[in-house]
């Protein structure tokens, strides 16, 4: 067993560790380290996404006991490769980006520490196979997350900080107190070992009672709709490149992820999860768009189009539930979670954008309200440019990622025979280019008030957008099944197969 | 402070100080470990730091040497850890040392070691976060 899985969560935290230590005698050494070290584990997870070996890796070498798995278990399945992958290309590019933006604050050394340390968390709790050191990963993340929301040290940062801090720390302690019942209730803390003694475990209102609070806490982490209250204050008043990870990567790989593999590999989701989840994905996909219309601060008119299109993602997911409690045709429930998890990489990359050329607008201008600004196109193209394919991308155009992504959902809802929901999200999708096409009108074309003779930002900054503008044309080609297959079907497997994650965590 | 909490504070330092040691290098064999034992040691610098004076510049520059030497130990922790990928049976965390006779104060491998790192980057942890408060409170009475 010589896999070199952990190194996801050693080369960030030494990272995170080295930059306080060094970074006191040079300041260029932060700058450089940061996306060197992303632009490995890129490497390193785009390699592992075209492999298709999938392990679980002994941290420690504590062997089973009995085939009872008493060590802590990494898990490197289809679903967390892919993850992993947007985690290391979304945070190279955001790092590179930031080389430019952060250099206006001080303190750089403390932003790249605390980047690099929520990059290990994360990755942790991707890869984790065992609930307690989710948490533990879980809170590291949340915790450096905190300190980057408040970053800018100002009046609204640190409201929007403690805000974030309160609910997120509500939702942690629902998260823990779920994790305590299931230990009490099946004596392990493994994933694959719960969802093997649960299979022979009938206390019905136990788990219910379990699975709404692992629903309530991970949807708070997620911002699904009843629970969003956080996101738009925490996610506008952070420094851009950090929004752009916060709203494209964390909640994702905090929120979704873990929702998504608990519901799929630990419990065997009833009919009834499986319409909460629709729900509360379909609320959030309707009224985070309502809400996102009228918003004139660019980055929070952002931050609602965030839960709007994780609306989307739970919506493909509790599709793909609800046909296979009801044991509906298997190919709708793939097809269903595929486009989710087309719709997660393609949100990773468009919103991650957007909210990059909000921080490009606000870098030159030091504005983010919608009336101030217009006609920057001229003054700004590479911006203006990126941030017109990102807008299409979002609202669905054709040649863009998001069509494909938002069709294969539509498609699949309209084979399990939910027209409503198939109808709602077409409606939403026009919603959101109506508000685009609002942010588009405001900010780059109209007439040009008050900035006349700004110049185009630089070079780093431009270089990360000009890479994921190309990312969102290049990613539609995964739209091609053969090609799709590829990509999401290991994903699409380890998820709905229960067996094949638990054959490749405690039966070798 | 009067000269009470000066003396008491400074009888009673030392034994809390020798306390959090004995916490941390018996971590593997008595409860309590690095952690519990790092907070003791902590509370023993921050006992002296409430009972004699609060110089701003002396105390920016302990909180400079407080937070290299928690990432440098927490980096230690973690070299420690990765050396498990070269040596024995190549898992990371692996414990390579020899594990010695149960109930000894030098057993169990590895795991005395990242007690006293642990110990360090607890304390020293401890410290920066009261020491920042410090500092931020004499800044905003200045």
């Amino acid at each position: 067993m010589n896999s070199l899985i952990p190194l996801f969560i050693i080369i960030p935290l030494a990272t995170a560790f080295i930059i306080p230590v060094i970074g006191k005698l040079t300041n260029y050494f932060a700058k450089t380290i940061t996306p060197v070290m992303l632009l490995i584990l890129c490497f390193f997870s785009i390699s592992l996404l075209f492999c298709s070996k999938q392990e679980s890796y002994i941290v420690g070498g504590w062997q089973p006991v009995d085939d009872i798995p008493i060590g802590i278990y990494l898990v490197l399945d289809g679903f967390s490769k892919l993850i992993l992958c947007i985690i290391s290309i979304i945070g190279f590019l955001v790092a590179f980006y930031s080389i430019s933006y952060i250099s206006k604050y001080t303190s750089e050394n403390n932003f790249y520490a605390l980047f690099c340390l929520m990059i290990a968390g994360m990755n942790g709790v991707v890869l984790s196979g065992d609930l307690f050191n989710m948490f533990v990963f879980l809170e590291i993340s949340v915790i450096a997350s905190y300190a980057l929301v408040a970053f800018g040290v100002g009046k609204n940062e640190l409201e929007a900080s403690f805000k974030y801090q309160v609910l997120g720390n509500i939702a942690s302690f629902l998260i823990l107190f779920s994790i305590a019942l299931l230990y009490w209730q099946t004596k392990t803390l493994n994933i694959a070992d719960i969802s093997d003694v649960l299979q022979t475990h009938d206390d019905s209102v136990f788990l219910t009672f379990t699975q709404i609070l692992l629903i309530t806490g991970f949807g708070l982490k997620a911002a699904i709709i009843p629970f969003h209250a956080w996101l738009p204050d925490a996610h506008s008043s952070a420094p851009s490149p950090v929004s752009a990870m916060l709203s494209g990567v964390l909640i994702k790989a905090i929120g979704v992820y873990v929702l998504i593999r608990l519901f799929f590999n630990m419990f065997e989701f009833t009919y009834e999860i499986a319409v909460v989840i629709t729900v509360l994905g379909t609320l959030s996909m309707i009224i985070g768009s309502v809400l996102a219309i009228n918003q004139w601060d660019i980055k929070r008119l952002l931050a609602y189009s965030s839960i709007s299109q994780i609306g989307y993602i739970i919506l493909g997911f509790g599709i793909g539930m609800m046909v296979l409690s009801k044991g509906g045709k298997e190919g709708v429930a793939v097809l269903a979670i595929s486009g989710s998890l087309f719709h997660m990489v393609n949100h990773s990359v468009f919103k991650g954008l957007l909210f990059l050329n909000a921080g490009a607008i606000e870098y030159r201008t030091n504005t983010r309200d919608m009336n101030q600004l217009g006609g920057l196109a001229e003054n700004m193209p590479i911006t203006s440019t990126s941030s017109l394919g990102a807008s299409m991308s979002i609202s669905g155009i054709p040649p863009f990622n998001g069509f494909f992504s938002k069709l294969i959902i539509i498609i699949a809802a309209v084979q399990a025979k939910f027209y409503l929901l198939a109808f709602l999200a077409v409606m939403v999708s026009i919603i959101t280019l109506a508000y685009f096409l609002k942010f588009q009108k405001s900010v780059f074309y109209g007439k040009n008030k008050n900035f006349r003779d700004i110049k185009e930002v630089p070079f780093t900054m431009s270089f990360s957008m000009i890479i994921l503008v190309i990312l969102c044309l290049g990613l539609s080609v995964l739209a091609i099944p053969s090609v799709r297959e590829v990509v999401f079907d290991q994903a699409v497997n380890s998820l709905i197969n229960l067996d094949e994650y638990l054959n490749l965590v405690i039966k070798y | 402070m009067s000269l009470i909490v000066k003396k008491v504070a400074q009888l009673i330092t030392g034994f809390i100080f020798l306390y959090g040691i004995y916490i941390i290098v018996h971590g593997h064999l008595t409860p309590g470990g690095g952690f519990a034992g790092g907070a003791i040691v902590a509370g023993a610098y921050i006992l002296q730091t409430l009972a004699f004076g609060r110089d701003t510049l002396l105390l920016k520059k302990k909180e400079t040497n407080t937070s290299l030497s928690e990432s440098i130990s927490i980096l230690i922790a973690l070299m420690l850890a990765g050396a498990g990928f070269f040596i024995g049976t190549k898992v990371f965390f692996n414990n390579y040392l020899p594990t010695g006779k149960i109930g000894d104060l030098v057993s169990a491998g590895t795991i005395p070691l990242y007690n006293i790192f642990i110990g360090i980057e607890v304390a020293a942890a401890l410290l920066t976060i009261f020491l920042a408060l410090l500092i931020y409170k004499e800044e905003i009475e200045e």
